[in-house]
């Protein structure tokens, strides 16, 4: 298949306490021959603070980064952060009002006039590469393995701006983990909140909505929980001790990126994926898929 | 020419916004009119009186009033001044309340745009000659379209007050949703008892004759002399043989239908009576899950059948049969609630919805009356009723209130505590509706006698967990969020317009709005009638309705068809299109644009193709006027020269005054 090349925005997350998922983003996409070509001099999307703070600076913050976008000369940008794929999706919609899109130009040094769409890695992956493609690409099917897909509350939502996939009952990474030969649990909480920032200042309510997505993750069966979010990795994942400890439990799930489980199937190297930077250690679970072969 | 005109207030609909008395002295100086002057009320009895009065005292022609649309009061004024010895189409209205007072708020423009719209108006009326109506023969024959409780109420009335009726209904037998529900509320009156015996009555009336499984093809014609085509699905039993002894599906092999009757709720056999009561009780065979027709052997209940009523061979049916009038009474679906996926999509076995639930409690039911978990056969504990699944919801485009849902959920949760006192009812809803009488009283009594848990606020969703149903929603009095473990979810779906609906009103040229349900002529003062004349409506085809409801528009319906066939003729409009014999080339291209098929084609007595318009059956609506390339057709009361009089009466002045 002819190469693909589009305008890849990674996100500040991705280059700290998630820069496993921008390595196997990028593995995972030269793999499959999708080009990423980072932006150039990007800068932060404002995540969740800009937005309570102010409409214009949010979208001015995001609007930034698509007007770089367009002097690379592309009308398309993905990004593997669903935070991020809010901002600039949100931006888009809202520069699409006259008055708004002034009000936030006058905050730039270059305007911008909309015109760029984002999607994120995993629509990419779903809608243009296509579960079929990546059916063919799998050479290490990934046999005896059940997975908890598990989307997060804004991939899909709102509907009207997101337009991806099912807002309350989302099924691509389901399809691409069962493309890729693994088992997609029937996990019913995959659009449930796990808490999101609260996992700073107020970290009892997100070690009870933790341990109830992974109460239901062990309820479903599955081996581990395939997530494209940086958050949710990190509420799932790091602060999966601290949910032991604050609800008296013994969780030991692995939590991986779709990227990752793609790049298995890739047979890309663990290592490569950053598999080894998760806290909880994922290497029993690859030992059973080595087994299983 | 001598033109009397009058200008209303309309109290201050039009006044608050209108000069009234500047227009009608403006109207004054207008060619040909003799007498202006303006009305508080034109349309009350003393409005009407000075219309009479004028007439006589200043010896006019022609009356021109200034009030609301033509489609509110046109008739009245038309018969005031034929009370006074006019023709009644020497009247023209110019609407100043919906075309000007109430969508301009700049007082001196709307006086202005009402002038020209009265000068318009009266330009028009000169050139109005007195129309008279033709009288026609009418076929007091009415055909009812849907055998649910509201068909049934109109066919027996007609039926009881002498008229010959044909009840079409789509399924095997009448009875509609009615027949399905286990006991009615508020009075927990079994379903099936009091509608059982109205379908019989239906069954044995001398004037009713019954055509199940079958649908309306085609429809032609006009008021009095509708000719309708009626398709008889093969149901492939004959009904003249059957007599429903059950035999056939006693012995059929082929098990696992689904059981359409009671909601899918367990299977049934491929051939089939769908319920002791059927009216007629007759067997049909669903060709799709028949062993015969799938794999072409079997044929069982051919074999068993103690008549030879069964035919493999039987063909669809077309009748022509001809009626006066049509009584709509086609029903509701339901919302289809695998779109809401929060609550599973159809995913789990356990979240049912309403009507399936009904079929549940009957004692005629699959189940014979027991509530079961369809996942494992066991009787639940926790039933949770979430109400509004399908309405009052914009974001599945069902903004509308289904109106019953309140009270079937109370019933439901009545009949839940009955049938199993062990359980707890929980209802999630969003306000209660219940205007109706001793409707209030009763969901009070579920929740205080019954200890049914009436919960206020929204689901968010469903989840299965060790076997039962977790549903989280908000409790929005409290404050907070609430789970609830249940056994079994019962989903309030609301209701939708009947399947097909849009394209059976297209058959009938009658209206209906964007969710599928039929327009009425007003949705006040004409809540039966249609704008197509002979069309009527009756039941939840027009809108969500309840029993009683749909029963009182029933019997308005045929009482309305009952006044209409008083008379033995009825007069036809003369405002329609006629052919200029000397102008027609013989084209018929009119013929082909006619969507009534209102023009024939004739041959002149020197053997030449013209064309023909038949009066009885042309609505006025111009088409063919427009279509015909030598101007040869002219619809009466608006003819080009009465059009153009008009648009000159706008454009000349304006002409005028800018290129002169």
């Amino acid at each position: 298949m002819s190469l693909m090349k589009i305008p890849y925005y990674p996100g500040c997350s991705q280059t700290g306490s998630a820069r496993e998922y921008d390595m196997c983003t990028r593995e995972c996409m030269a793999g499959l021959g999708i080009e990423l070509l980072e932006i150039d001099d990007w800068s932060c999307c404002g995540s969740t603070p800009a937005h309570t703070v102010d409409h214009s600076l949010a979208a001015a913050l995001s609007a930034r980064n698509l007007e770089r976008v367009e002097a690379m000369g592309h009308k398309r940008v993905t990004t593997p952060c669903p935070s991020c794929l809010t901002n600039l999706k949100t931006a888009e919609h809202r520069l699409s009002r006259k008055d708004f899109r002034e009000k936030t130009n006058q905050l730039l040094d270059r305007p911008y006039e909309g015109g760029v769409t984002t999607k994120s890695v995993l629509q990419i992956i779903f809608e243009d590469y296509g579960v079929e493609a990546l059916k063919a690409r799998a050479v290490k099917k990934l046999k005896g393995l059940s997975l908890a897909p598990y989307y997060g509350c804004i991939m899909n939502r709102p509907p009207e701006i997101m337009r991806f996939d099912h807002h309350e009952n989302p099924v691509a990474m389901d399809k691409i983990v069962e493309a890729l030969g693994a088992e997609a649990a029937p996990f019913p909480l995959k659009v449930e909140c796990c808490g999101a920032a609260y996992g700073v200042p107020r970290s009892d309510v997100t070690a009870r909505l933790t341990a109830r997505l992974l109460d239901a993750v062990e309820d479903c069966g599955a081996d581990a929980v395939v997530t494209a979010c940086p958050l949710c990795h990190m509420n799932l994942d790091l602060r999966q001790s601290q949910v032991n400890r604050k609800q008296r439990r013994g969780f030991n799930i692995p939590i991986l990126y779709i990227t990752q489980v793609i790049g298995l199937a890739l047979d890309i190297a663990p290592e490569k994926l950053g598999m080894d930077l998760h806290a909880v250690d994922p290497r029993p679970l690859l030992k059973k898929l080595e087994g299983g072969e | 020419m001598r033109i009397g005109v009058f200008v209303c207030h309309c109290g201050s609909n039009i006044a608050g916004t209108v000069d009234v008395v500047s227009v009608a002295e403006a109207a004054r100086l207008f060619p040909d009119v003799v007498f202006s002057t303006d009305e508080v009320y034109t349309c009350s009895e003393p409005g009407q009186k000075a219309i009479r009065d004028a007439i006589r005292e200043h010896r006019l022609d022609g009356v021109v009033v200034a009030s609301c649309s033509p489609r509110m009061h046109e008739n009245t004024f038309r018969r005031a001044i034929e009370k006074a010895g006019l023709n009644r189409y020497m009247l023209e209205m110019a609407n100043i309340r919906e075309h000007v007072s109430w969508i301009g708020k700049d007082k001196e423009k709307n006086t202005f745009k009402s002038t020209e719209l009265v000068l318009m108006a009266v330009e028009k009326l000169r050139k109005n000659r007195p129309l008279v109506a033709k009288s026609f023969d009418i076929n007091k024959t009415v055909m009812v379209l849907g055998g649910g409780v509201a068909g049934i109420q109109a066919a027996l009335d007609c039926a009881d007050g002498g008229l010959d009726v044909i009840l079409v209904e789509r399924e095997s037998t009448i009875g509609g949703t009615m027949a399905k529900l286990d006991k009615t509320f508020p009075t927990v009156d079994c379903s099936t008892c009091i509608l059982g015996p109205k379908m019989v009555d239906v069954s044995q009336h001398p004037n009713i004759t019954l055509m199940t499984s079958s649908e309306i093809e085609a429809v032609s014609g006009y008021v009095g002399n509708f000719d309708v085509t009626v398709r008889k699905r093969a149901t492939y039993v004959n009904n003249e043989l059957c007599t429903g002894c059950g035999l056939c599906s006693e012995k059929c092999p082929s098990k696992k239908a689904p059981d359409r009757f009671n909601e899918a709720v367990g299977n049934t056999t491929a051939i089939n009576i769908p319920f002791p009561q059927a009216i007629p009780k007759k067997a049909s065979i669903d060709p799709e899950h028949c062993i015969k027709f799938t794999k072409g052997k079997c044929g069982v209940c051919a074999k068993v059948c103690p008549t030879g009523a069964v035919n493999y061979e039987q063909q669809d049916e077309l009748t022509e049969v001809k009626v006066g009038a049509v009584i709509t009474a086609t029903g509701f679906s339901l919302f289809d609630h695998t779109r809401l996926e929060q609550y599973g999509g159809g995913r789990y076995p356990d979240v049912i919805t309403s009507l399936q639930y009904e079929r549940m409690l009957s004692a005629s039911g699959p189940t014979g009356g027991h509530i079961k978990r369809p996942s494992d056969g066991r009787e639940p504990k926790n039933v949770v009723f979430i109400q509004c699944v399908g309405s009052r919801d914009k974001s599945v485009d069902r903004p509308y209130c289904s109106g019953f849902c309140c009270m079937y959920t109370a019933k439901q949760a009545i009949l839940t505590k009955d049938h199993l006192p062990d359980s707890q009812s929980y209802v999630f809803y969003m306000d209660i509706r219940a205007p109706g009488k001793q409707y209030d009283e009763f969901t009070r009594r579920a929740m205080e006698e019954y200890g049914a848990r009436y919960v206020r606020g929204r689901v968010s969703m469903i989840y299965p967990r060790d076997g039962s149903l977790v549903v989280r929603g908000a409790d929005t009095l409290a404050g907070t969020q609430m789970e609830v473990d249940a056994d079994l979810v019962v989903l309030a779906v609301g209701a939708e317009s009947g399947k097909g609906a849009p394209q059976l009103a297209e058959k009938l040229r009658i209206s209906y709005d964007r969710y599928g349900f039929f327009l009425e002529g007003h949705p006040k003062l004409r809540p039966v009638e249609t704008n197509t004349a002979g069309i009527f409506l009756a039941g939840a085809c027009q809108g969500p309705k309840d029993i009683p409801s749909s029963v009182g528009q029933g019997s308005a319906a045929a009482a309305k068809v009952l006044t209409m066939f008083s008379k033995d003729k009825l007069e036809s409009d003369p405002a329609v299109a006629q052919v200029n014999q000397r102008r027609c080339v013989g084209c018929l291209k009119c013929v082909r644009t006619c969507p009534f098929g209102a023009i024939k084609e004739i041959e002149a007595r020197d053997g030449s193709t013209k064309a023909e318009v038949i009066d009885t059956v042309c609505q006025g609506c111009g088409i063919c006027s427009v279509t015909c390339p030598h101007g040869a057709i002219q619809l009466s009361h608006f003819t080009d020269n009465q059009i153009l009089a008009e648009v000159d009466a706008l454009c000349l002045s304006w002409m005028d005054e800018n290129f002169a």
